[in-house]
C-alpha cells in the first residue's frame, strides 16, 4: 500500500514535470499541444491518482484555473500554462538539485543546459510580444499589463532557478545546502525566494493577485508532495527498519554463501541511489527512477524499458548479496571476527545511522530524545508522552512489564509514581476549592436545616468567584461546579465521573471546619 | 488489687515516713515485676496511680500503647517516651498532621504501628513516618481504601520493614508495590488481600526483590500463573495464601514442581479452576507442608485424597464447603499420617461410612470441624469418641441426626475436650451433664438447644470452672437459677449469650456482676431484666466492652445512668427497642470508649437529643440509626462526624412482634428446606 502511494506521489511528481516537457513542445507544435493536455486530463483523471489525495486534486484545480480564465488572448494560454509549468519544474528542479549532494558534472551540464533552454524561451516569448505590439496596438492597457505580468513571473522563475542551479554548481553551497537540513525547510526558503519578487514588482496589476496565489498553491503543492513523499518514504523504512536488523540475527549463513557488499560511507548517506542519465534527477527506488524516464521519449515507454531490470537475470541462479559496515571494528563489518551480514541496502543505511551517526534529530515533544534516522523520530513522536511508565532513573516505557522487567533487571531502581497523583488532595486547586466549600458549610451549618434551599444559590456564588479567579479558571472542578450550580449552558467537560469527585472533595474537606462546625450547631439545637 | 491497696495505704498515711521498699530495688527489678502485669490493662493503670515514682517507673516501661483519641497523642507519646508499639485502632481519625508528631515523638524507637482502622492519612503522613522512624519494622495499613500509590512509595522509605499488612487498599496498583518491593528489601511478611489493583507484575517484583519472604498473602488478587515461578523460588517461603485467585488452575500448579520446599503452609480455598491434577504437583515439593487448606475447591474424591497422599509432615487439613464422597473421605483414612486438624464444615455429602473410617484412622485429632455435616448419626460420633479421644476441638453445629444419646459418648471419651459447638443440636440435660466432665472446657456453645434446662446448666456450671465463653442463645428453659450456678462456678466467664431467654430476670444479672471479667453480654430479648439487673452488672464487671440490650424493653434511663459512671470500657452497645431516652443517651456519651452504637426504635429519642448525644460523644465508630432522622438533622452535622471517622448506617426495618421460640425453630426450618 505504502509502496503504491509512494509510486502515485512519484507519479505525480512526473507527469508534472512531463507536463511541462509536453508543453514546451506544444509552443512550437499547437496541434499536439492539445493531445498532450487532453492526455493529461485524462492522467489526473485516473483512480489511482484520485485516491491518492483530494487534496493535491483540488490544488491542482486551483492551479489550472485561473490559467484558463486569464486567457482572454488566444496564444496565451499555452504561455501561461508553459509559465506555470516551467515554474512547477522549476521548483521540482530546485527541490531535487539540493538534495543532490556529491558533485555531478554531467547534472551540471544538464542543469546549464536547461537554463539556457528557459532563456530562449523567455527570449522567445519577447519576441512574440514585441512582434503583436505592432498588430494589436487598439488592445487595451490590461493585456499590456497581463503581459508585462507574465514576463516578469517568468523572469522571477528563471532568476529562481539560476540560484538555486547555481548554488548546486558551487560546490561549498551545496555542502552547507545538504548539511541536513530539512526538504520541508528547504522548500520554504524556495517559497521565500519565489513569492516576494511578484507583488513587489506589480503593484498595479490587478491580476497579479492570481499569479500570487498561484504561487504560493505551487509551493504548498511542492510541500505537499514533499511531505507526501517523506511520509511514505518514512512508513516505508520504519516498516523495514522494524525488521531489517531482528531478522537477519538469526539467519545463519555459513560464510561464503554469499557475496559481501560494502558501501562507501558517503553512498549510504547519500539520499538517493538511482540518477536520472539525462536530467541528473536522483530517486530513491529504481522504479521511480524507471517512471520519470519516460518523460524523457519514448523509448522508455517501452514494457522492456518499465520492467524491472533484476527479472530478466532472476531465471539463473544469483548470489545471495549482503552487506556488510563500511566501520571498521563494527560487528556488522566484514572485518569483524563475528561478523554478522546486512541484509539489504536500508537495513545498511539503517545500521549506519544508527550506530556510527550523530544523533541530530531531537524529539519536538520531550526534547531530550534524539535519533539518527528519522524514521525513528517519527516512530518515537507517536508514542511520546504516551509512556507513562516511568522509572527513577528517567527511563520511560510504553508498556508496564517493560517497566518491571527493566526494574527487576537493575539494583536500586524504583517505579515512579506520577507527580500529579503524589500531590494528592493537597493540590492548589483543590485547596482553594476547599477554603469555599468550607465556607460555605459554615453558613449553612449556622442556619440550620432552614438552610439547604440556600445551599444551591451559595453554590453558586460560590462558583461565580472561582470563575473570576484566573487561576482556578481552568480547573475541570470548577467547570464542573458551573454544572453544579445549575449553569447547563455550560459544555459539559468529557469526564463523566468529575460531578462525584466533586461531591467527595466537598465530604472530604468539610473535615477542616470541625471545630467551629460542631459548636456553632451544638448551640443551634440548645 | 495489690496496686490500689498500696495507694490507699499512702493515702491513709501521708504525714507518716513510709519506707518504700520498692525504693530499694533497682529499676530493671521493677521492670520485670511489670512484665508480669499484662492479664488486666487495669492494673498497670492502677500501678502508675500509687506515687510518683512508679509514675516514671511506669512511664518508662511502657512499650505498648493503645490510644484512644489522637487529639493526645503528643501529650501520650511525651509521657511515654519508649513507645515502640502502637496500636491505633481506637483512633478513627489520624491525620497527617497525627503522623508526623508520633514519627517526630518516637523516632527511632518505634518499631510497629498500627492503622488498620484509621482514616484520613495520606502519603505525606506516612513519608514522615518512614523517614523519622528508621526502626519501624511493621506497618498496618490494611482497610485504607483511599491510599494510592504515592502512599505505597512512601512506606517504601521504610527501609528495614519486615511485616506489612495493605489488605483492602484497592487503589495500589503493580507501581506502588513495586516501588515498597523495591524499597524495603527486608520483608518478611506481606499481606496484599484483596488489593485488586496488584497484579502478576507486581508479584512478580515482590519475589525477585524480597528475598526474605517466608509468608506471602495474595488472596483475591487478580494473579496468574506467570508469578507463580519466582513467588516458588523464594528460599524461605513458609506460608502462601492464595485464596480466592481464580485464575489460578492446574496448568499453574505445575509450578509447584520446582522448589519451594520450605513451604508449610499452604492455601488454595475458592480456586475454583483446580483439581487432583494440580494439586498431584504438591506431591514433589510438599514435603515440608504442614497445613492445606482446600475450602470451596474441588470434589473431594478418590483421586483428590490420593493426589494429597504423600504430604508426609501434613497436619492441618481444611475442605469446608467441597462435595465430599465417601471413597474420598476413606482414602484420606488411608494416608500413613494422623492429621491433627480436620475441617469439613458444610460439606455435603460427608456420611457415616465416609467420616468413621476416616476418624478411625486419625486417632491423633485434635480439632474436628463437622458444622452443618447433617447426614451424620449416632454411629458417627460413636466413632469419633472412639478413636479421637484427644480431642480439644469439636465444631458440630446443625448436625440434626444426631440423637441426644450421641452427646452422652462425647461427655463420656473425650475429656480433653475445650471448646464444642453444640449449636441448633438434639442434645438434651443428660447429655450436657455427661458433658460437663470435660473439666478443661473453655467454650461451650449450645445455641437453639431447646431440649436443655436449667438441670443440665447447673452441672456445667458446678464442673467446668475455666469456662470463659458460654452461647445459650435460644434456650427458653434456662431461669435464673442456671445462670446463678454458672455465674458461681465459673469466675472467668468473659462472655455470655443469654439472647431471648425470656425468663431471666435481673437475679442472673446479679449474680453475673460476681463475674469481673465479663466483657461481652448479649441478653436480647429478656424482657424482665431492668435498670436494676443492668446496673448491677455495670458495678460489677469493670471490664464490659460489649453490652447488647436489644428488646429489653424494661431496662430505661436510670440503667444508663451507672453503665456510663462504672462501664469506663465500654465499647459497645445496642439499646434498640429498649426504654432509653435521650437522657440516657447523653449520660452514655460520657464512656469516652464508647465507639459502636445501635440505637433503632427508641421511641424517646428526639432529634435534638440524639444530636447532642452524637457530638459529645466524640469516639463514636459506627452508629446505626432509624432511617428517618436522616432527614431530621442537619446534614452538616453528618458531615462533621464523618469527618471524625463516624460511620453512619441507616436502617428502616418495621417494628416485628416477637415470636414463640418453637415456632422460631420452625420458621427458620421452613426457610432452609
Amino acid at each position: 500500500m505504502d509502496q503504491k502511494e509512494d509510486l502515485c506521489a512519484d507519479n505525480w511528481e512526473n507527469s508534472s514535470s512531463r507536463n511541462e516537457f509536453t508543453k514546451e513542445i506544444s509552443s512550437d507544435h499547437p496541434s499536439f499541444s492539445n493531445f498532450s493536455s487532453q492526455q493529461n486530463q485524462k492522467k489526473w483523471e485516473e483512480p489511482s491518482i484520485l485516491d491518492y489525495d483530494i487534496g493535491i486534486e483540488t490544488s491542482f484545480q486551483k492551479f489550472n484555473q485561473p490559467s484558463v480564465t486569464q486567457s482572454s488572448i488566444p496564444h496565451n494560454p499555452n504561455n501561461q500554462a508553459k509559465i506555470l509549468g516551467q515554474e512547477d519544474t522549476q521548483m521540482q528542479e530546485t527541490y531535487q538539485t539540493n538534495k543532490i549532494h556529491d558533485w555531478d558534472p554531467s547534472t551540471m551540464l544538464n542543469n546549464l543546459s536547461f537554463l539556457e533552454q528557459k532563456i530562449h524561451q523567455l527570449q522567445d516569448l519577447v519576441h512574440l510580444i514585441v512582434g503583436r505590439r505592432g498588430q494589436v496596438l487598439g488592445r487595451p492597457d490590461d493585456l499590456v499589463a497581463q503581459q508585462q505580468q507574465l514576463i516578469i513571473a517568468d523572469l522571477t522563475s528563471i532568476v529562481a532557478q539560476l540560484i538555486s542551479t547555481a548554488g548546486s554548481l558551487l560546490p561549498s553551497v551545496k555542502h552547507s545546502l545538504s548539511a541536513g537540513m530539512p526538504l520541508i525547510g528547504q522548500l520554504g526558503q524556495l517559497g521565500g525566494v519565489n513569492i516576494p519578487p511578484v507583488p513587489g514588482i506589480n503593484v498595479s496589476v490587478q491580476s497579479h493577485n492570481n499569479g500570487g496565489s498561484k504561487f504560493s498553491e505551487q509551493s504548498n503543492q511542492n510541500d505537499l508532495t514533499a511531505k507526501y513523499g517523506s511520509e511514505q518514504i518514512c512508513n516505508i523504512e520504519e516498516h523495514e527498519s522494524k525488521d531489517d536488523e531482528d531478522v537477519d540475527e538469526g539467519e545463519n549463513l555459513p560464510p561464503g554463501t554469499y557475496e559481501i557488499l560494502q558501501l562507501e560511507k558517503e553512498e549510504i548517506l547519500a539520499p538517493h541511489t538511482h540518477f536520472c542519465t539525462i536530467c541528473g534527477k536522483g530517486f530513491k527506488r529504481d522504479a521511480n527512477l524507471r517512471m520519470h524516464m519516460r518523460g524523457h521519449g519514448d523509448e522508455y515507454k517501452t514494457p522492456a524499458a518499465l520492467a524491472k531490470p533484476n527479472k530478466e537475470s532472476s531465471s539463473e541462479p544469483m548470489l545471495i548479496k549482503r552487506y556488510s559496515c563500511p566501520y571498521s571494528g563494527c560487528k556488522r563489518n566484514k572485518d569483524h571476527k563475528k561478523f554478522q551480514p546486512l541484509k539489504t541496502i536500508l537495513c545498511v543505511k539503517n545500521h549506519y545511522k544508527r550506530t556510527h551517526c550523530d544523533k541530530s534529530y531531537t524529539c519536538s515533544r520531550c526534547n531530550t530524545k534524539k535519533f539518527s534516522v528519522i524514521a525513528d523520530l517519527k516512530t518515537h513522536e507517536k508514542h511520546c508522552g504516551k509512556d507513562k511508565w516511568l522509572c527513577s532513573c528517567g527511563t520511560t516505557f510504553s508498556r508496564k512489564d517493560k517497566l518491571f522487567g527493566h526494574i527487576t533487571l537493575f539494583q536500586g531502581h524504583t517505579p515512579a509514581i506520577p507527580l500529579e497523583e503524589t500531590k494528592g488532595s493537597a493540590g492548589p486547586v483543590d485547596h482553594t476549592i476547599g477554603i469555599e466549600t468550607t465556607n460555605k458549610a459554615n453558613v449553612n451549618f449556622s442556619f440550620g436545616s432552614n438552610a439547604q434551599d440556600g445551599c444551591a444559590v451559595q453554590d453558586i456564588m460560590d462558583v461565580k468567584g472561582s470563575v473570576d479567579d484566573p487561576t482556578t479558571y481552568f480547573s475541570p472542578i470548577n467547570f464542573d461546579t458551573c454544572n453544579f450550580g445549575g449553569f447547563h449552558e455550560f459544555p459539559r467537560p468529557p469526564f463523566e465521573d468529575s460531578e462525584s469527585s466533586f461531591s467527595f472533595l466537598l465530604s472530604g474537606l468539610c473535615s477542616y471546619t470541625q471545630k467551629t462546625g460542631g459548636e456553632s450547631s451544638s448551640n443551634n439545637v440548645e | 488489687m495489690v496496686f490500689s491497696e498500696l495507694q490507699t495505704v499512702k493515702k491513709q498515711k501521708p504525714n507518716e515516713i513510709f519506707n518504700n521498699i520498692f525504693d530499694l530495688l533497682a529499676e530493671e527489678i521493677i521492670f520485670s515485676i511489670l512484665d508480669f502485669l499484662n492479664a488486666n490493662p487495669l492494673d498497670r493503670k492502677a500501678f502508675a496511680l500509687v506515687c510518683k515514682s512508679f509514675y516514671a517507673i511506669e512511664a518508662k516501661h511502657r512499650k505498648k500503647l493503645k490510644p484512644l483519641r489522637s487529639e493526645h497523642l503528643p501529650a501520650i507519646l511525651r509521657r511515654y517516651p519508649h513507645v515502640s508499639h502502637l496500636d491505633l485502632t481506637l483512633c478513627p481519625r489520624i491525620s497527617d498532621g497525627s503522623l508526623t508528631s508520633i514519627s517526630n515523638a518516637c523516632l527511632s524507637n518505634l518499631r510497629s504501628i498500627d492503622l488498620s482502622r484509621s482514616k484520613f492519612f495520606t502519603s505525606g503522613g506516612l513519608l514522615s513516618l518512614a523517614l523519622n522512624c528508621k526502626n519501624l519494622v511493621e506497618i498496618d495499613l490494611s482497610n485504607a481504601t483511599e491510599l494510592k500509590d504515592a502512599a505505597a512509595a512512601a512506606v517504601a522509605e521504610a527501609k528495614n520493614l519486615e511485616k506489612l499488612w495493605l489488605g483492602r487498599c484497592k487503589l495500589i496498583t503493580d507501581m506502588g508495590i513495586g516501588c515498597i518491593a523495591v524499597g524495603c528489601r527486608k520483608l518478611r511478611l506481606i499481606s496484599l488481600k484483596w488489593c485488586l489493583g496488584i497484579g502478576d507484575l507486581g508479584v512478580d517484583l515482590i519475589a525477585v526483590k524480597c528475598k526474605e519472604i517466608r509468608s506471602l498473602d495474595l488472596s483475591y488478587l487478580p494473579i496468574t500463573e506467570k508469578c507463580l515461578p519466582s513467588i516458588l523460588k523464594l528460599h524461605y517461603l513458609e506460608e502462601l495464601i492464595l485464596e480466592g485467585c481464580f485464575d489460578i488452575d492446574d496448568d499453574s500448579l505445575r509450578a509447584l514442581k520446582f522448589g519451594c520446599k520450605s513451604l508449610k503452609k499452604l492455601d488454595l480455598s475458592s480456586c475454583q479452576n483446580i483439581s487432583h491434577v494440580g494439586l498431584s504437583s504438591l506431591s514433589v515439593t510438599g514435603e515440608n507442608l504442614q497445613e492445606l487448606a482446600l475450602a470451596y475447591v474441588s470434589p473431594v474424591t478418590l483421586a483428590f485424597a490420593n493426589s494429597l497422599s504423600k504430604l508426609p509432615l501434613l497436619q492441618t487439613l481444611k475442605l469446608d464447603g467441597c462435595l465430599v464422597t465417601s471413597e474420598g473421605l476413606k482414602a484420606i483414612g488411608n494416608w500413613c499420617l494422623s492429621l491433627r486438624e480436620l475441617s469439613l464444615s458444610k460439606c455435603s455429602g460427608v456420611t457415616d461410612e465416609g467420616l468413621s473410617s476416616l476418624v478411625t484412622k486419625h486417632r491423633d485429632l485434635r480439632k474436628l470441624d463437622i458444622t452443618c455435616c447433617r447426614k451424620i448419626t449416632y454411629v458417627s460420633i460413636a466413632h469419633i469418641t472412639n478413636s479421637c479421644t484427644s480431642l480439644t476441638s469439636l465444631r458440630m453445629e446443625s448436625c440434626t441426626l444426631v440423637p441426644k444419646e450421641a452427646f452422652f459418648l462425647i461427655g463420656q471419651r473425650c475429656h480433653s475436650l475445650e471448646e464444642i459447638d453444640l449449636t441448633d443440636n438434639e442434645v438434651d440435660d443428660e447429655g450436657l451433664k455427661s458433658i460437663s466432665r470435660c473439666y478443661e472446657l473453655s467454650s461451650l456453645k449450645l445455641g437453639i438447644c431447646l431440649n436443655i434446662t436449667d438441670k443440665g446448666v447447673f452441672c456445667v456450671g458446678v464442673c467446668c470452672s475455666k469456662l470463659i465463653e458460654l452461647d445459650l442463645y435460644r434456650c427458653t428453659g434456662i431461669t435464673d437459677l442456671g445462670i446463678s450456678a454458672i455465674a458461681c462456678g465459673c469466675p472467668d466467664l468473659e462472655m455470655i449469650n443469654i439472647a431471648y431467654c425470656k425468663d431471666i430476670t435481673d437475679k442472673s444479672f446479679q449474680s453475673l456482676s460476681k463475674c469481673s471479667r465479663l466483657n461481652t453480654i448479649e441478653s436480647r430479648g429478656c424482657p424482665l431484666i431492668t435498670s436494676l439487673g443492668l446496673a448491677a452488672i455495670a458495678i460489677g464487671c469493670k471490664q464490659l466492652t460489649k453490652l447488647d440490650i436489644k428488646k429489653c424493653s424494661n431496662i430505661d434511663d436510670t440503667g444508663m445512668i451507672p453503665l456510663a459512671h462504672f462501664s469506663q470500657n465500654l465499647r459497645e452497645i445496642n439499646l434498640s427497642y429498649s426504654s432509653v431516652t435521650d437522657m440516657g443517651l447523653l449520660s452514655l456519651a460520657s464512656i469516652s470508649c464508647l465507639q459502636s452504637l445501635t440505637i433503632l426504635h427508641l421511641n424517646g429519642l428526639t432529634p435534638g437529643g440524639l444530636t447532642v448525644a452524637l457530638l459529645v460523644c466524640g469516639g463514636l465508630t459506627k452508629v446505626k440509626l432509624q432511617a428517618y432522622f436522616k432527614s431530621l438533622l442537619p446534614k452538616s452535622l453528618f458531615e462533621h462526624l464523618e469527618a471524625r471517622g463516624c460511620v453512619f448506617q441507616w436502617r428502616d426495618k418495621v417494628l416485628q412482634a416477637e415470636l414463640d421460640p418453637q415456632c422460631w425453630k420452625l420458621k427458620l426450618e421452613d426457610i432452609m428446606q
